[in-house]
């Protein structure tokens, strides 16, 4: 196996927004790495700040804390004052496909708009050419679809066609932000190929987000779980499902619907899904998950766990295993 | 998944099927369609009124009292003025300058007040300095009736229709603003837009290239039905001598001079009265039906 370099750090990221409710800690201090040509899974229920976390990294957002390095390059700085040769390189695929593609312009400008920005593409032949590549390898038709327009595309070729635009300036570093959420089983499972083939022929990383567990069993090679704006368990996958560790994770892994037998003893012992997600305005004190917790103790509500290593390669933020 | 069944590689074939898309969209309506004909019959009137009059010189500087205060006829069907000039010329020759005000008023103001307002949504949460000039500007515009300040500036000034339409546009571009301003700023929040950001694309990029043609519609459906209300904002001043002088033949002053002779000489005011009411009427059903075509629903 080749030896993998990092190719992202993330350090004390965190991200407040100041709302009339009050702030917002949306991502509050996470750390991470992925290497080049990995695959991270960052999973968290609707509120935990993954997709802020997406949006701060691939630059919507400037952190109002922390460093991310990319490739040896401090990127936490607005997205205007990032070198535009970066932006090449770091490239995202948005959760909503309505949303993310131009109604009033034709699929060939919306894929070949990167290729322009970055002056990939000398003439409107060429343009064409590298649109009808970036296309075909989301297994497009480009023939048929060039000179439409969004409207005319159902969901999962238009979430294909904003992949395609992602992967047109060959990226080394694609955030997708659920992007099988909004579409049906069906075709969830064709993007799903579609992104696992493309990863694989440009040697890509990914920084997979997304709510559901079981797709990253196949798919990650690392899982971070976030719960209320921090990591709370992160391993390499196999691990991950082996061996969960936290009581959230467990949670998570017990309420996965399974069919066979087999599946169900992967399973660990049954947690009972408890709660909603607390506010991100007010944030429990000590251990977030507290308030949700079964296994909750005193110290528990008062301090926060560290995050350590409890296996190599397995890290856990909980008193369970602080102790030790 | 494919919703696609027909075979298409010509862009110019696509960029006729969307437009045929919309003409069946519009042609539904059939209050749209007549709204079409009125504005197409007002402009063509204008532009051609030289020859569809029947008696052009009577537009101008002419007088033959033997014909004064004639009622219809077949030589005169809408009658004829105090100076016994054909009402029928007249009212087509006033198309022209109605339209005219119309149509100067929304060139000035349109492009004007649409730039602001993408600026001033754009740069709504990044420089907030900007979107607090441009729009409080706006609003101290808004606060003042276009009608009040138009009257105000051409009492001042000297009552002329370039005064006029001057008074005019510096009323109307803050509603321009607005309303770019407000699309704009849903239109960022689009991922589209923030796609764009991110790739490195630049502002003028995405303002004019992402952004504005989603406004387009909208600001469409403005134009249209504006084209109403300045013609009677210009009427209204003509009405009241603020406006375009006699011998024009301005709708609003033709209005006003046969207000003298009422009721008994009712034809000199009624005609162009009605002509101004054609022409409201005629843009405000085509406005209606641009909107119902191109403003999609979100």
């Amino acid at each position: 196996m080749k030896e993998m370099v990092n190719l992202l750090w993330v350090e004390n990221l965190k991200k407040h927004f100041k709302t009339s409710y009050g702030i917002v800690k949306a991502v509050d201090g996470i750390d991470f790495t992925i290497k080049s040509g990995e695959i991270f899974g960052l999973v968290g229920e609707s509120g935990s700040g993954k997709s802020t976390a997406g949006h701060v990294i691939v630059g919507i957002y400037t952190p109002t804390v922390g460093r991310i390095l990319f490739k040896d390059q401090d990127i936490s700085v607005p997205a205007i004052k990032r070198p535009k040769r970066l932006k090449r390189e770091i490239q995202m695929v948005f959760q909503d496909p309505a949303s993310s593609l131009n109604p009033k312009k034709t699929i060939k400008d919306i894929v070949g708009l990167p290729l322009k920005v970055h002056g990939l593409v000398n003439s409107k032949e060429e343009l064409e050419e590298k649109a009808a590549k970036a296309l075909e390898m989301v297994e497009l038709p480009p023939e048929e679809l060039m000179y439409r327009h969004p409207a005319d595309l159902g969901g999962g070729e238009k979430q294909a066609v904003s992949i395609a635009r992602a992967i047109s300036t060959n990226p080394s570093f694609v955030i997708l932000d659920e992007p099988t959420s909004a579409l049906d089983v069906s075709i969830q499972a064709k993007i799903i190929k579609a992104l696992m083939k493309i990863q694989k022929d440009l040697n890509l990383s990914y920084l997979f987000i997304t709510h559901d567990l079981s797709l990253m069993r196949n798919v990650a090679s690392m899982v971070a779980i976030m719960y209320l704006g921090k990591i709370y368990e992160q391993a390499p996958t196999g691990m991950f499902f082996y061996n969960p560790l936290h009581p959230y994770t467990k949670m998570l892994l017990s309420s996965i619907p399974v069919l066979t037998d087999e599946e169900n003893k992967m399973k660990p012992k049954k947690v009972a899904p408890k709660g909603e997600i607390p506010s991100a305005v007010n944030i429990p004190p000590g251990c977030r998950f507290h308030t949700r917790c079964p296994f909750t103790m005193d110290i528990c509500k008062v301090k926060e766990p560290n995050f350590v290593m409890v296996e190599p390669g397995h890290h856990v933020a909980c008193h369970l295993y602080n102790q030790k | 998944m494919r919703t696609i069944e027909t075979h298409i590689s010509i862009p110019k074939w696509i960029e006729e099927l969307e437009l045929g898309k919309k003409w069946y969209k519009f042609s539904r309506s059939p209050l749209s369609l007549l709204g079409l004909v009125i504005a197409c019959s007002t402009i063509i009137l204008a532009l051609l009124a030289p020859f569809l009059a029947p008696y052009p010189q009577h537009a101008g500087f002419y007088h033959n009292f033997m014909e004064s205060c004639q009622g219809l006829s077949l030589k005169h069907p809408f009658g004829t003025d105090q100076f016994g000039r054909d009402v029928l010329s007249r009212t087509i020759f006033g198309f022209r300058y109605s339209l005219m005000m119309a149509g100067v008023v929304l060139l000035l103001v349109v492009p004007l007040g649409v730039i602001l307002g993408l600026i001033a949504g754009y740069y709504r949460e990044k420089i907030k300095i900007i979107e607090i000039v441009i729009m409080r500007i706006a609003d101290i515009f808004i606060a003042v009736p276009p009608l009040v300040l138009a009257l105000a500036i051409c009492s001042v000034l000297t009552p002329s229709v370039f005064h006029a339409m001057m008074a005019v546009s510096l009323m109307w571009w803050p509603w321009y603003t607005r309303l770019t301003y407000n699309v704009t700023s849903s239109l960022k929040e689009e991922y589209f837009v923030q796609a764009a950001e991110v790739t490195g694309a630049s502002s003028s990029h995405i303002i004019f290239k992402e952004i504005l043609p989603n406004c387009l519609g909208s600001i469409l459906t403005k134009v249209t039905l504006d084209v109403g209300w300045i013609i009677l904002i210009g009427s209204a001043l003509s009405f009241v001598g603020l406006g375009a002088q006699p011998p024009t033949p301005d709708l609003g002053t033709m209005v006003a001079e046969g207000g003298n002779f009422l009721p008994d000489f009712w034809w000199i005011s009624l005609f162009p009265a009605l002509a101004i009411s054609y022409t409201i009427l005629g843009f405000n059903l085509l406005g209606d039906g641009v909107r119902d075509t191109f403003v999609e629903e979100r």
